[in-house]
């Protein structure tokens, strides 16, 4: 018995290495192209690069613009704002709405829960067209406060969904207590309910801060001004109709990608239970 | 005033400093904007009509019909000194008889040797027939001649070589020709041989010509700034067919400055495009920015006339045949990139593509519904509003008064007031003019009401056989298909790892868990061009593998079984890493005595994972299921990007198409919106079919 739970031990260690790197395998290509000073291409199934340089990185991080500014630094600071913008005011609207969801009996209440799923199955593409047309009559289009709310609404569907999954997993018996204390119903939701959903809430802002970071039609489509631009809007300039700037785009796509792998890393405890808790309330 | 362009590198810099030379001389700023080609020219036509546009911008001739239909550009006439250029960069530049824009640099093919291994470039096809077999050693990736073979841009000289004509007498496009058949299988032919390589990418040309890999290429003037400074090279005029006699002919391009006719200072706009296109700004765009001016005058600078590569180019230009600026000419590239692709990958004869190109071009030809009266629609729309009410109405009235039954209903209006409001403006709006575009045709900006004809078009099959990849059914089932496989993987392959993880002996378990969730934190465009990459015929790293393994290596995109498989692979990768951290999650929640009361009771651990794990785990992971479901039934990007619909747009999904529609093939907004909207009712039907089975959006809703 023993020896058999000993061989299991080390076919399960072996199959689950097998499994990540084969998930890390297409990644390590992404450097292996950073990396690789000429883009030379062979068949060859070794993601190793065999001569390594920071020239891509370097072209990409301290461009300027014949103006002399810093094109990286402009850019991830727009990402930034927008990003950050979005996180708070997509989070803001989705808490109280989720908590009245949750909480409060008012008509509509189930007709809405349909509706926010509903939006979700028009593809959103499609959307663009109307859009473009509401923004510009409310003098949104080409700044960073239209394109801010357009992404906490988009994400909206989605967060209230999770937060009001999580919140319906809280216990009331807490909440009752407090107003028993003579807190005022706004005391209960910012001291006592907000505290407990912690785990929720870093997720929900995780993913209103993935949307935002990522997202390049909707930003190159809607802002006209060079200096508003985001990281993913300047990425796609080095892949042009003529010429693809493989070495320089792989360089900017780990550059892109490397704040949100951060920001997972740090919340991945969250994600096991904020992201399934809305479901197991049974 | 605001200049929009879509220039990198030399070429911006050229414009830069012309643009700053304008500023001096009249004191006027220019404001440039690069952006991204294929992105210009949709920004162009939504920013011009909304008044947010450029005053003038810059952008290749093909779309000046479109443009002009649009209303996005102002006539040069009066302003512009016409002999000042070469007369067919002007010809391009007319339309009905105006003239549009101010030509400022020229674009055509031309042949790049490498004159360590080609000398002298071949003078016609016999002579490069004779030079390839020694150049090309196909078992060291090595070719005497690489061009982008998929691409009808890069097919127009052979065509035109072998006498063949785009377009009949009457201006209608037509495929079905000689010159097209024998055009088609002499580049087939070359491909056989290996003399060029297959599936062949810009980035791919460019890497084997600095690889010295690729003797020759087929490219134009913005190619040679992708040339290594160590690769000797000369550029010449493409070969004359030696079969015809006629010269193979490439496109002709002309980028031209546009002025909008929304600019507040049109007088200056005009000024300001003619400077670019003359004088100082065209030596300019000569000697900084190495492209071909279209201004005659700059040839006589003798920086200019040393430039053996504009020379060369200039000359290619005299001999090439202007792209005309129809939408005709916007109808073809779909059709002939689907004959070229259906040739060169082995799918379909020379002889039949032409055939099959046309059958295409008729499918995306749709002519105009004929208008409808709204007034039906209205009424039953004002019916459905009363029937509405009607039903609210008749509700028994509750006992209780609205305020004893909804205690908290104002201070819910306050907690949901911000997000309702927000979600009413732009996501509802958006949605009802979304679904009421799909009664509308779109032509060229102006939209007309022709009630359910874009249904009727699409669930009737107008235009082709149901079972042909353009149809709605077809669609829909490699939709289906597509949606069941990747979520049956996902929920597979993620409730798989999240029970190895669970594991107690399992060592480094954070580590694990941290390597597995990588590609959901990858954004999910560079994820599907890094795997499109993986899959390439020749340099793909799946293929090296499966050459490791003494197997042959595979033509991905050239089936729709491995296309699909591909498309899949992706997605799956893309995929699992949710799945797997929602089962973690539901297994924590699952009482480890239950497994300990088991285990003394004798039972396996099979019949444990189907006993308990299973039933357990349901309500956790129905719902993730069905959101799931939807965002892998509307993933754009993945379909999109990896397999692009090859072959033939067989593994397009109904999103995908709805895109083509609404973007590539002239503007079918209508149309695009009638696809979207029958996505919309499949969806609905399909999440209300599993809520009534499993009411698993009872979880989902609360």
């Amino acid at each position: 018995m023993r020896r058999r739970s000993a061989l299991w031990v080390a076919a399960l260690h072996a199959g689950l290495v097998l499994v990540c790197a084969a998930t890390l395998y297409p990644v390590l290509w992404v450097v292996k192209m950073a990396l690789s000073p000429t883009e030379s291409l062979s068949l060859s199934a070794n993601p190793l690069p065999s001569e390594v340089s920071f020239e891509h990185f370097q072209a990409v991080l301290f461009a300027h613009d014949s103006a002399g500014r810093w094109v990286f630094g402009r850019q991830l600071l727009a990402s930034l704002v927008v990003s950050g913008a979005t996180t708070v005011v997509g989070l803001t609207l989705a808490v109280s709405a989720a908590y009245a969801l949750s909480r409060f009996k008012f008509p509509g209440k189930q007709g809405g829960m349909q509706a926010l799923l509903v939006t979700q199955m028009f593809p959103a593409t499609l959307m663009l067209v109307p859009l473009y047309s509401i923004l510009q009559r409310l003098s949104l289009l080409d700044s960073l406060g239209g394109l801010v709310l357009v992404y906490a609404t988009s994400s909206l569907p989605f967060s209230i969904w999770m937060l009001k999954g999580y919140f319906d997993t809280l216990p009331r018996e807490l909440e009752e207590a407090a107003v028993m204390d003579g807190a005022s119903p706004g005391q209960v939701f910012l001291r006592v309910v907000l505290p407990l959903a912690r785990p929720a809430l870093a997720v929900t802002a995780l993913f209103s801060f993935m949307t935002a970071w990522n997202e390049f039609i909707l930003a190159a489509t809607l802002l006209n001004d060079a200096s508003m631009f985001t990281l993913p809007v300047g990425l796609q300039r080095y892949v042009g109709e003529y010429k693809v700037e493989w070495g320089k785009f792989a360089a900017g796509a780990l550059v892109v990608s490397a704040p949100v792998m951060a920001l997972f890393f740090a919340l991945q405890k969250h994600l096991v239970g904020g992201l399934t808790a809305g479901g197991v309330k049974g | 005033m605001k200049l929009w362009h879509s220039y990198r590198g030399a070429e911006e810099e050229a414009l830069e400093k012309s643009a700053a030379l304008f500023e001096q001389q009249t004191g006027e700023k220019v404001d440039l904007l690069a952006i991204p080609n294929d992105v210009l020219g949709d920004k162009l036509t939504a920013a011009i009509p909304h008044g947010v546009g450029p005053d003038v911008f810059i952008f290749n001739h093909e779309r000046l019909r479109s443009f002009q239909h649009l209303g996005i550009v102002t006539a040069s006439d009066g302003s512009i000194d016409k002999s000042a250029y070469f007369a067919n960069a002007v010809d391009a530049l007319s339309v009905d008889g105006k003239t549009y824009g101010y030509p400022l640099s020229l674009k055509c093919l031309a042949l790049y040797f490498n004159t360590r291994l080609v000398p002298r470039p071949p003078a016609d096809t016999t002579e490069l027939e004779r030079l390839l077999p020694g150049l090309s050693r196909p078992d060291e990736n090595r070719f005497g001649l690489a061009y982008e073979t998929g691409n009808f841009y890069f097919h127009a000289p052979f065509l035109f070589g072998f006498g063949g004509d785009l377009f009949d007498a009457g201006g209608r496009a037509t495929f079905d020709t000689k010159g097209m058949v024998r055009s088609l299988e002499y580049v087939k032919r070359l491909q056989d041989s290996r003399f060029i390589p297959m599936e062949t990418s810009g980035a791919l040309v460019k890497s084997l010509f600095n690889d010295e890999r690729a003797a020759m290429v087929v490219s134009g003037p913005w190619f040679a700034g992708e040339i290594a400074p160590s690769v000797k090279y000369g550029v010449a005029q493409l070969p004359r067919n030696s079969e015809t006699g006629r010269p193979m002919s490439p496109f002709l391009g002309v980028e031209a400055a546009f002025v909008s006719p929304r600019s507040a200072q049109l007088p200056q706009a005009q000024a300001l495009a003619r400077f670019l296109s003359v004088g100082a700004a065209s030596r300019l765009r000569a000697v900084t920015g190495r492209q071909v001016p279209a201004n005659a005058a700059a040839y006589e600078d003798s920086a200019v006339q040393e430039d053996s590569l504009i020379s060369s180019f200039r000359q290619a230009a005299a001999n090439a045949t202007p792209m005309p600026n129809t939408l005709e000419m916007a109808r073809v590239w779909e059709p002939m990139k689907l004959a070229l692709r259906a040739v060169l990958q082995g799918g379909v004869a020379p002889a039949e593509a032409g055939a099959l190109a046309d059958r295409r071009y008729r499918a995306l030809h749709r002519e105009r519904p004929p208008d409808a009266s709204p007034v039906p629609y209205l009424a039953v729309g004002a019916l459905a509003l009363v029937a509405g009410g009607a039903y609210l109405a008749r509700k028994p009235r509750a006992l209780l008064p609205f305020r004893r039954r909804y205690p908290d209903v104002a201070r819910a209006a306050v907690y949901t007031g911000p997000a309702v409001a927000g979600l009413l403006v732009l996501v509802a709006v958006p949605f009802v003019v979304g679904i009421s575009l799909s009664l509308f045709h779109h032509e060229a900006g102006s939209y007309s009401f022709v009630g359910l004809a874009n249904f009727a078009d699409i669930l009737a099959s107008r235009g082709y056989r149901i079972s042909e990849p353009l149809s709605f059914y077809f669609t829909l089932v490699v939709t289906v298909a597509w949606t069941l496989v990747n979520v049956v993987l996902h929920v597979g392959l993620g409730l798989f790892l999240a029970i190895l993880l669970k594991e107690p002996l399992l060592k480094l378990r954070g580590v694990f868990r941290v390597l597995l969730i990588v590609p959901w934190a990858v954004p999910n465009y560079i994820t599907a061009l890094m795997w499109k990459g993986l899959f390439h015929r020749q340099f793909g790293a799946i293929n090296g593998f499966l050459v490791l393994l003494g197997l042959e290596p595979v033509s991905w995109f050239t089936r729709f079984s491995t296309s699909f498989a591909a498309n899949v692979a992706t997605n799956t990768w893309l995929g699992f890493p949710f799945m797997m951290v929602v089962a973690l999650g539901a297994l924590q929640s699952i009482p480890q005595d239950l497994y300990e009361a088991a285990e003394v009771d004798g039972a396996s651990k099979w019949v444990q994972f189907r006993r308990i794990t299973l039933p357990l785990l349901r309500p956790a992971l129905l719902p993730a299921v069905i959101l799931g479901s939807v965002w892998t039934f509307n993933m754009f990007n993945i379909i999109y990007l990896v397999s692009g619909g090859e072959p033939g747009g067989s593994t397009d999904i109904l999103v995908s198409e709805a895109y083509r529609w609404a973007f590539q093939r002239n503007e079918q907004y209508g149309f695009a919106a009638a696809y979207s909207v029958l996505i919309f009712f499949v969806l609905l039907g399909w999440s209300t079919v599993t809520k009534r089975v499993t009411r698993a959006t009872d979880e989902l809703m609360g």
